[in-house]
């Protein structure tokens, strides 16, 4: 016998699984701003020759990339929230768990942009730097005017793949019970009695979204390839 | 904060009686372990033959293998597991669907983790095999054929011992994120080490500690794990090449 797929649950259920989207989405957007802001912050901290900062740096990178985002997740969902309401002394219903995974997401990924944006640093020759300071140019002027500016030119299809792997990784704060894509669609399937036809569903948005952009980044790699 | 720190709490028998919170901590890393090493094994293979496929002249076969690269990178891992441990089920024959649902749940667990985190990096093997191979001159391809090699014969003495040995590195990081994925696989209930985490903190009462445990059980199988694979890189380093001595 083979299955008999019933589709029918799907077209009420897209309210459902829109605003799931609309929250995969915030989560994406607001990780890929503080993974910038931050891993930039982190990339020029481990490049800068005060010892201490580099090291802070370079220890929270590598902590974050040998920690599976699951765990990370779980701290930030199950123990940050107590830490923090034990440490201000906040009534117990204070529900500080959304918050906190959203926190603990984009501050996972910042390790990751991180890497990417200090290599895009090292990528821009080392004369420049010296030809800002003999300019008369401070360390901040010269990153922001002409390290940076090149810097971020260069990285911008690894940045675009990295916030494609990002968007994927929303789907793991299902762990947090945080009412994500996948989380809507797993909920409405598990309702109907439908998982198969909504977990097909899910696949298959997260495919054409992802292969879309991914396709997209290519095209704009070939267009603005330095000839 | 008045937190009762109290790590004799490992030693402690557990509320079921069957062993101490140790034991618990340690079913699940062998349980990462097995599943993370067997895995990685299919993925290797599976991603070998293509990242092969994906270089080869036929249009069909290039096409499949790409097709086949694409479907695994575009969909997010918990999905694919959800597809896996829910969905196949349902959709093979019966009687295989049936056998499968009469199995030991952990098997359920165990074989629909296995098989997904197998074909999921196998798609990250296969791109860093295809990019070993065309990094190598295409004169070493021409040169095989013009010495009477068949063109398996040239992948196999030729192409892909080099290809190889050149990406030891990323085949690494990919290595390390077997570890770390597989922790995805706590969601469908399999009990490994981050499921074991979220366990022991419901039952112990001292979520610090376990977490704590469980985290570094994480970071020391990165460090090992690296630790192993730069002694093998070093030695299989092709002389000459970037990073070659």
């Amino acid at each position: 016998m083979v299955y008999e797929f019933d589709w029918s649950s799907i077209p009420g259920a897209l309210p459902i699984l829109w605003d799931g989207m609309a929250v995969s989405l915030e989560i994406t957007l607001i990780a890929i701003v503080v993974g910038i802001v931050w891993g930039t912050l982190l990339a020029m901290m481990r490049l800068s020759s005060i010892k201490p900062l580099s090291l802070f740096a370079a220890g929270y990178v590598n902590l974050f990339r040998a920690i599976p985002l699951v765990m990370v997740l779980l701290w930030f969902f199950l123990i940050v929230p107590r830490f923090i309401a034990d440490l201000f002394g906040l009534p117990p219903n204070t529900d500080l768990r959304l918050a906190s995974a959203m926190i603990g997401f984009a501050l996972f990924e910042s390790a990751y942009y991180s890497e990417i944006i200090r290599a895009g640093i090292q990528s821009v020759p080392k004369g420049q730097m010296a030809a800002c300071q003999a300019l008369g140019m401070t360390y901040g002027q010269a990153m922001r005017l002409v390290i940076l500016p090149q810097a971020f030119r260069n990285m911008v299809p690894l940045l675009l793949t990295q916030a494609i792997i990002l968007f994927q990784d929303t789907s793991l704060v299902y762990v947090s019970a945080l009412a994500d894509f996948f989380g809507a669609a797993y909920k409405v399937g598990d309702r109907d009695g439908r998982l198969v036809e909504l977990l097909l569903f899910a696949g298959l948005v997260y495919f054409v979204l992802c292969f879309a952009a991914s396709m997209l980044v290519k095209h704009l790699q070939k267009k603005y390839q330095p000839a | 904060m008045n937190y009762q720190w109290n790590w004799s709490i490992f030693m402690q028998p557990t509320v079921v009686g069957d062993t101490t919170y140790l034991g618990w901590m340690f079913a699940g890393l062998q349980m990462t372990l097995m599943l993370s090493l067997s895995a990685w094994v299919i993925a290797l293979l599976l991603g070998a033959v293509v990242g092969v496929l994906r270089t080869v002249p036929n249009k069909l076969l290039s096409g499949l293998a790409t097709a086949y690269v694409e479907l695994f990178r575009n969909i997010p891992l918990l999905v694919q597991l959800f597809i896996w441990y829910f969905v196949m089920p349902e959709l093979v024959p019966q009687s295989l669907g049936d056998a499968y649902k009469q199995s030991h749940p952990v098997l359920q667990q165990f074989l629909a983790a296995m098989v997904c985190l197998a074909l999921f990096t196998s798609a990250r093997v296969a791109e860093q095999v295809r990019s070993g191979i065309n990094s190598l001159p295409r004169g070493q391809k021409n040169a095989g054929l013009a010495l009477g090699f068949t063109l398996p014969q040239v992948y196999r003495h030729v192409l892909l011992p080099m290809a190889f040995r050149l990406i030891m590195p990323p085949l690494t990081s990919e290595f390390l994120n077997i570890f770390k994925n597989s922790a995805v696989c706590s969601t469908i209930g399999l009990l490994e080490l981050a499921a074991q985490g979220r366990q022991l903190v419901d039952y112990t009462a001292q979520p610090y500690e376990s977490f704590i445990a469980v985290t570094v059980a994480y970071v020391a199988i990165n460090v090992v794990v690296m630790t192993l694979m730069k002694k093998l890189e070093d030695k299989v380093r092709v002389p000459g090449y970037m990073g070659g001595k």
